[in-house]
């Protein structure tokens, strides 16, 4: 419970400083307040995502058991590249200062280690290994008409609001 | 075009599409990539609680909840309108080995004998359903994000915090693959 990280850009509200700086993304917000329907042009990034997702077939079982097995290159092709796509990109952005379509600055905030990165992504991956779902692929999943895989979401949200309540006496 | 598309896509194809999520959603309004936050913003939006993890404004956060939404929705219109017609792939050693464990169906991209309708109120339901969904709902958080947050937002931005939480979902999902599925396949 040492990383206090408060982003002098985030309006909080919340006292708690660190369920914020603990998040890996809710400290990088738009300052800019919008209408509702300026979201759906992520709703549009979404459904190629989505798409990616089923085509590409990573939200299959399968696929995840390959990866764990080292019996197929395909999931760590896709890590992989998406990766280095993702990480020159950004050195672009840095690079040129790009700002975002409503001209901010884009902005980059660094994350602080702490143990729950060990202990929670080891938990984690005991999960991604039994349901072969990352929570991405959890959603594309269930769109994809596999159904039952509600449960498994309905019990990741469980999942994450027993963390929310037990998270004072965990180590972090 | 429409059957082009509906043949299974090359990784590196899937790589460079989600490898560019991370800018586009940068430059479309400072907004990172990382998809496990939503499980957070829906236990904000709808059990609270009064538990101050909960307590914040998720409604700043619902671009993400309109991404997820509409991946949802592309999965729709990817499994029903660009459907492949060959017969589902699995490598043929994870077949053998999979076999081994007692899995019988291969014929689509989840095993139905685990994740069919039918498992729901099953032991198999309560390991790969309920047991495997609260371990990615609660080490994601606890973790502080999943495999886009930290394996590709965070790698690339050589974070190394998220190299360490990269190593230890792969480390996990490798123990758990190994050594803790052959014991969950003994349960039923």
């Amino acid at each position: 419970m040492s990383q206090i990280v408060d982003t002098p850009s985030t309006i909080e509200t919340n006292t708690d400083f660190e369920v914020r700086s603990l998040d890996a993304m809710c400290v990088n917000d738009s300052h800019l307040v919008e209408p509702w329907y300026h979201n759906i042009k992520y709703a549009l990034i979404g459904i190629l995502f989505g798409i990616t997702f089923i085509k590409a077939e990573i939200v299959s079982w399968f696929r995840i058991q390959e990866m764990f097995r080292f019996q197929s290159f395909h999931m760590y092709g896709v890590i992989g590249v998406a990766v280095v796509v993702g990480a020159i990109s950004i050195q672009i952005i840095k690079r040129f200062k790009l700002k975002t379509i409503y001209g901010e600055p884009i902005e980059l905030h660094n994350k602080s280690f702490n143990k729950g990165q060990i202990y929670g992504g080891l938990l984690f991956g005991f999960g991604w290994a039994i349901t072969g779902a990352c929570p991405g692929p959890l959603f594309a999943q269930i769109g994809a008409g596999f159904l039952a895989v509600s449960v498994t979401l309905l019990s990741a949200i469980a999942g994450t609001w027993v963390y929310g309540y037990v998270r004072e006496r965990l180590p972090h | 075009m429409l059957q082009f598309l509906s043949q299974p896509w090359h990784w590196s194809v899937a790589g460079v599409l989600i490898g560019l999520t991370v800018p586009t959603l940068l430059l479309l309004g400072n907004r990172v990539f990382g998809i496990s936050s939503n499980l957070r913003h829906i236990c904000a939006a709808c059990i609270p609680a009064n538990i101050p993890f909960f307590k914040y404004d998720w409604k700043k956060e619902a671009w993400n909840l309109f991404f997820i939404g509409g991946a949802i929705l592309g999965a729709v219109l990817a499994a029903n309108f660009l459907k492949d017609p060959a017969p589902f792939q699995v490598a043929a050693a994870t077949q053998r080995d999979l076999q081994a464990l007692g899995v019988q169906d291969f014929s689509a991209m989840m095993p139905a004998d685990l994740f069919g309708v039918d498992q729901i109120f099953t032991i198999k339901g309560l390991i790969f359903m309920v047991f495997g969904g609260f371990l990615i709902g609660f080490g994601t958080r606890y973790g502080g994000g999943c495999t886009s947050g930290h394996a590709i937002s965070g790698l690339s931005n050589l974070q190394l915090p998220s190299l360490i939480a990269t190593i230890s979902f792969m480390a996990g999902g490798f123990l758990m693959t190994h050594f803790g599925l052959p014991l969950l396949f003994k349960l039923f």
